[in-house]
């Protein structure tokens, strides 16, 4: 490498650099907590009864079969748009008891088929997690995903 | 080995590989559900072993970093470390906490964000495990000599530290949990992990090249400039679909992008040292296993990352088994290799032994590493169909995964070698032979 280039100057820039970064990159998080509060996400409507379904999603540990917005193991389908897929946004009462239906038929059984286990879930906490994942499909997603199937 | 104290990092080697081994047979088992979906369903279902699948990979790793501080510190500082005593403590902590959290995921208790699935007590542990290292490697820094490669591994792990705070902040709006999550994920290992990765196979060049150390901290300053400069920005990748702004997708796409510039930067560097440095070292597998992860790591993490982060493809392939794909060899090359080269060169000095077993470790070396490589493809084929079905074409996902399942079976073929690699990987660095103690000249490293 270089000889212009001195160890200590490699130093400096290492945590010169690093420090401007950083700082860009706080700043930018900062921005965007706001625009998530203020714009993409109903902020207003995350009732208690939402953040409860997220508690609900989070103690049986739904992230680690299925993906919520593309995150989570990629064994079970993508959720953040399960609402959509199940016509919420036409029947919300159909998509609701389509949903708790399905919770409520697991596991199947059926010989080579992925099995979701019965979480046992009370009809509350079933229509908090319905109402979570209602909040996050309106999440404003830059269009993702790019069709129903998820 | 110079120093008695560098003896504690035995008890992070031999906790990483039990640890190792269990990642491995939990992932075994996870590719066996994928190909028959019924087997274990009821008794422990699939995101369980998912569950302890990733974290032992996680803990294992951090439990490697640790011992690898606790056996280069010492001779970077020229010192004896602050209290091998607390370390050996610390050790068993973390043990303990390890074990519970896995007990624990198997009756049910956990929590629910994904990688940060550990109890709040559990959580409280880890960060008390993390103190008393920084405290007992921070002390040993202070009174010693000040390296390139000690202070960069010590900020490092600061930063391991102070980053997973954000796991105690859990808000209740869903956007804004992801982004900060992302904090604490991405920042750890397209973060402060290269830093940890490059100040590592810098001291291996030093010790195993005889390359002078002032060109080889100049190398590892630009390294690590290269990695946050990149790594800090390219988060922008994850912030495409969140809700977060479409700013992102700009500084995404140019920042990510660049995340590929030093993973080149660490397989340049890493052949240079072995070619300029011209010297013969005894432990030829300890050689093999750092040159394999600069490479490996700049397929996996570099070129694999690279192929699915431009945001205009990442909004096919986001959270399809392309990310699979990519995360399985990232996480080989860059930070399993990387452990095992640097137990792979410590072993024989902490046993006071010749380089031993080096045959069945560099076999070990080929099979795991052709096996994980197999597996990549295999998944990426698997990726690239589903995307083209499901995310272009909108055919159902479970259709899609029944269209896709022979890239499963060989995905759990490869798992299957993968194990028969690492079983021979720890049983060349645990099982010495007898008669290969080590004669007076060839514990001195270079230098």
């Amino acid at each position: 490498m270089s000889e212009r280039l001195t160890k200590s100057a490699a130093r400096n820039i290492f945590y010169g650099g690093t420090i401007f970064f950083l700082v860009i990159f706080i700043g930018l998080t900062l921005h965007s907590h706001n625009y998530i509060v203020n714009e993409s996400s109903n902020q207003d409507q995350l009732t208690p009864s939402v953040v409860a379904g997220k508690h609900v999603w989070e103690r049986n540990s739904c992230i680690n079969c299925h993906t919520l917005l593309g995150e989570g193991a990629y064994f079970a389908p993508e959720l953040g748009n399960v609402w959509v897929r199940y016509g919420g946004k036409d029947d919300p009462e159909g998509a609701r008891d389509m949903l708790k239906a399905w919770m409520a038929a697991q596991p199947t059984g059926i010989e080579g088929r992925r099995q979701m286990p019965q979480f046992n879930l009370t009809d509350q906490e079933l229509d908090e997690l319905v109402d979570f994942l209602k909040w996050t499909s309106e999440i404003d997603t830059q269009n993702w995903p790019p069709n129903e199937a998820g | 080995m110079k120093y008695q104290s560098q003896k504690v990092a035995l008890y992070y080697i031999y906790g990483a590989l039990t640890l190792f081994a269990a990642q491995i047979l939990f992932g075994v088992v996870a590719g066996t559900v994928y190909v028959f979906p019924n087997v274990l369903s009821e008794l422990l279902p699939f995101n369980v072993i998912r569950m302890i699948h990733t974290n032992a990979l996680i803990v294992w790793l951090l439990m490697g970093y640790f011992g690898a501080a606790y056996y280069l510190l010492p001779e970077e500082c020229e010192t004896e470390l602050h209290s091998p005593k607390m370390a050996i403590i610390q050790f068993w902590l973390f043990m303990a906490a390890t074990a519970a959290a896995v007990v624990g995921y198997i009756l049910g208790y956990h929590e629910g964000r994904e990688f940060l699935e550990q109890p709040l007590p559990i959580k409280v542990g880890i960060v008390v495990v993390a103190l008393m290292f920084l405290y007992n490697t921070t002390l040993t820094l202070l009174k010693g000599r000040k390296t390139a490669v000690s202070n960069v591994l010590m900020v490092a792990l600061w930063f391991v530290a102070l980053l997973f705070l954000f796991a105690f902040y859990n808000p209740s709006n869903l956007a804004v949990d992801k982004m900060y999550w992302w904090y604490v994920v991405h920042l750890w290992v397209e973060g402060v992990w290269e830093l940890i990765m490059a100040s590592i196979l810098a001291f291996l060049m030093i010790k195993m090249t005889g390359v002078d150390r002032e060109v080889v901290e100049k190398w590892l300053y630009v390294m690590v400039s290269l990695s946050l400069f990149t790594g800090i920005l390219g988060t922008g990748h994850h912030y495409y679909w969140i809700g977060t702004p479409g700013y992102w997708q700009w500084i995404g796409n140019v920042f990510s992008t660049l995340e590929v510039v030093p993973f080149f930067a660490m397989v340049v560097f890493c052949f240079y040292m072995v070619w300029k440095g011209g010297r013969d070292h005894p432990n030829k597998a300890a050689l093999l296993w750092s040159l394999g992860c600069s490479v490996m790591a700049f397929f996996g993490a570099g070129v694999w990352g690279f192929m699915h982060t431009l945001s205009s493809i990442n909004y096919y392939t986001h959270g399809t088994q392309i990310t699979a794909a990519h995360g399985h060899l990232a996480f080989y090359g860059a930070y399993v290799m990387l452990n095992l080269a640097i137990f792979t060169y410590a072993l024989p000095y902490l046993r006071g032994r010749e380089p031993y077993n080096q045959q069945l470790n560099m076999w070990g070396f080929w099979i795991t590493t052709s096996a994980m490589a197999f597996m990549t493809f295999t998944l990426t084929f698997a990726g690239v169909v589903q995307t083209h079905l499901q995310r272009v074409l909108g055919m159902n996902y479970m259709e899609v995964q029944d269209q896709v399942a022979l890239f499963y079976w060989m995905r759990l073929g490869a798992g299957v070698v993968v194990l028969i690699g690492v079983t021979m990987i720890i049983w060349s660095l645990v099982v010495a032979p007898r008669g290969a103690r080590v004669t007076a000249g060839a514990r001195q490293p270079a230098e």
